[in-house]
């Protein structure tokens, strides 16, 4: 026995020491929600943990609102699909905000068949003096009672509780990759590889299917859905992205299904890049309305692009996230990393966007300055108050001190999700298992 | 000589001897035949994965093999015109039941698509790779029935007949089937009233073609 306790001591302090990730704890996504104060991660194991900034104090100054854990909970356990003999997952594909119209903050997290509003709320008083319980909830003794009291609110310490108020379940028959809350605040889109659900927030039994792009037979499937959102402002738009690389912009008002679309964004593939691999690497990964909603932005594997929404044929602006990787696609197939889905973000005003790498890099490009700038999320690099440092990756020739060379990337270590926080220039980041936050400098 | 007595396949008899590859067309082609034998292995794998088939995963190996396959053929084609003796044997491709005019190979190569019309569940050696999977779940199906012999009069030698992958159209078809049936497989497993998926005879989904 006391062998046993021994090898468990020294086990949990080799996986501690060592920084072995538990594949449960692999962050799956991240998000502000809409006034930057809360930010949101959900974890391959279904769970939330929800952070809140702290109120800037005059006294000290230079801890401009840092982010501390607010409330953790479990989201989603795995369940089994007795019918089909599936398992499902219970990674947290995706976190979106509802805008806040009380004391309560209320989210909207999904699983790959199941979407759920969480409310959190606090509480920082609690009822005494109850006449039939006493404070510890034991039943008083009814000959003991001799009057009748008010119970009082007390002040207690500050608990965050999360309750479940919603469960969306079995409207999917496919992976659902993303869900989008509506402008109107009432309804919402849930999109799994071939169809979006139209929901309202109040209503759980019940969806409607606003696209389907099912082929009667299965052997004729060409594409599939990868995101869906909701136009910023126009409630009655919403934007989806196929595996093909094309955009379709959709109004609702025009039918009920919304199989025609009223816009089609695709950019005619350029013959000399031609490969094996180029279906895969067109395969559109995140789509993201600016916040003005006059832009649409797009993650395929190697680029970032912006859309104008006025103009189908090409993108405004087309960005190299990673062209050195170009020549490297075969292998990234072979250890699948090829099939690896960046998500992009927009900065607050618009201005600049955003979307990681491998080897825990990220890149921002400025669009009004046409820079960008490659940084890395490491211990390392990131003790607090540090300046990060911009990194470069060597495409060939000499290396200089600094760069670091495509072959030394490490490709285990890749930065798929990011957020910006809707006003100021913070943004978290997540890598693996570890969330970065990162604030502009303070002056 | 001897006509193959198959009339549902087309045959290509190909005879290495006679075909020189640019090196180009070769290097094309080894990795069209790499990357469809990785894609197969990972659709495969996918199967066993948590949380199910991945529609979007699957759909995207399939359309590299695609990719993989029609480039390879290309490249075929291209290696083909270079070397104007085989052209024969080219639109030999296109026709049914004829016969190529090199002896040696021919013989070996015929008793493939003679065994398949005749119901025996064995591929053309040449078409392993491809078809593994495919022969994968015909072997489930069929172990009992399989008596070694038939094993070993189909295998041949390296030195024999060197083409290790043979793009014929029967290849397509299997390949194909394949495919489709993997994305079927999906469906079945996904959809609300799904029955669990059920190995596909190769000798029915042909015939069905």
């Amino acid at each position: 026995m006391e062998e046993e306790s021994d090898t468990r001591k020294i086990n949990n302090s080799f996986l501690r020491d060592h920084n072995y990730a538990t594949e449960a704890d692999i962050i799956s996504t991240v998000e502000f929600n809409s006034s930057g104060e809360l930010l949101a991660t959900g974890d391959k194991g279904g769970r939330v943990v929800v952070f809140q900034r702290e109120q800037e104090s005059k006294s000290q100054p230079q801890r401009r609102g840092e982010y501390n854990v607010y409330s953790t909970f479990q989201s989603h356990e795995p369940e089994f699909d007795y019918l089909k003999s599936l398992e499902i997952e219970e990674k947290i594909n995706k976190i979106k905000w509802l805008p806040q119209q009380n004391a309560a903050y209320f989210l909207l997290s999904t699983n790959d068949k199941t979407v759920k509003l969480w409310k959190i709320s606090e509480r920082d008083k609690r009822p005494e003096g109850y006449n039939l319980k006493d404070d510890d909830g034991r039943i008083r003794d009814p000959s003991t009672i001799t009057s009748l009291r008010v119970p009082v609110l007390q002040p207690m310490d500050l608990m965050v509780e999360a309750t479940s108020r919603r469960v969306f379940s079995n409207a999917h028959t496919y992976h659902i990759n993303s869900i989008s809350v509506n402008s109107d605040l009432q309804t919402y889109i849930s999109t799994d590889d071939l169809r979006v659900n139209l929901w309202n927030l109040e209503i759980t039994d019940r969806s409607f299917n606003i696209v389907d792009i099912k082929p009667a037979n299965m052997e004729e499937l060409t594409e599939v859905i990868t995101s869906a959102e909701f136009h910023p402002q126009q409630c009655h738009t919403f934007a989806y992205s196929s595996s093909k690389g094309s955009i379709r912009l959709c109004d609702m008002r025009e039918a009920a299904l919304c199989d025609k679309h009223c816009k089609y964004f695709e950019e005619p593939e350029d013959p000399s890049t031609r490969s094996f691999f180029s279906e895969i690497i067109s395969s559109i990964s995140d789509v993201k309305f600016s916040h003005n909603g006059r832009y649409l932005m797009t993650r395929d594997y190697l680029t970032v692009k912006v859309w104008d929404l006025q103009m189908e044929n090409k993108p405004l602006e087309t960005y190299q996230v990673h062209d050195y990787l170009r020549g490297k696609l075969c292998s990234l197939y072979e250890n699948d990393c090829i099939f690896d889905k960046f998500e992009c973000v927009w900065n607050g005003s618009d201005s600049v966007i955003m979307t990681g790498s491998y080897n825990n890099f990220f890149r921002m490009f400025d669009r009004n300055t046409k820079r960008d700038v490659t940084l890395e999320a490491s211990r390392e690099n990131s003790k607090p108050r540090a300046i990060l440092k911009p990194r470069k990756v060597c495409v060939g020739g000499k290396r200089r001190k600094d760069e670091i060379s495509v072959d030394s990337l490490d490709f285990s270590k890749k930065i798929l999700h990011t957020t910006w926080h809707p006003h100021e220039n913070i943004i978290a980041v997540a890598a693996t298992n570890n969330l970065y936050i990162f604030q502009d400098k303070v002056n | 000589m001897r006509e193959a007595e198959s009339t549902n396949l087309n045959v290509l008899i190909v005879c290495p001897g006679l075909i020189s590859k640019t090196s180009c067309d070769m290097e094309v082609s080894v990795e069209a035949k790499r990357i469809m034998v990785v894609a197969l292995g990972k659709l495969y794998s996918s199967r066993t994965q948590r949380g199910g088939l991945r529609l979007h995963r699957s759909l995207l190996l399939t359309l590299v093999m695609k990719s993989a396959r029609d480039m390879y053929h290309e490249a075929q084609t291209t290696a083909e015109s270079a070397a104007p003796g085989c052209k024969q044997q080219q639109q030999q491709q296109q026709s049914k039941g004829e016969v190529a005019t090199e002896p040696t190979g021919v013989q070996t190569e015929l008793q493939g698509p003679a065994s398949l019309a005749t119901g025996n569940p064995r591929t053309l050696p040449g078409e392993e790779v491809v078809c593994s999977p495919a022969e994968l779940r015909r072997d489930a199906e069929n172990k009992e029935n399989l008596c070694p012999t038939q094993h070993s009069r189909k295998r041949r030698g390296k030195a024999a007949v060197e083409p290790d992958f043979l793009p014929c159209k029967k290849a397509k078809l299997e390949q194909q089937l394949i495919v489709n049936s993997v994305l079927l497989d999906y469906v079945n497993c996904s959809s609300e009233l799904g029955a669990h998926p059920t190995p596909m005879p190769l000798q029915r989904a042909i015939a069905a073609c």
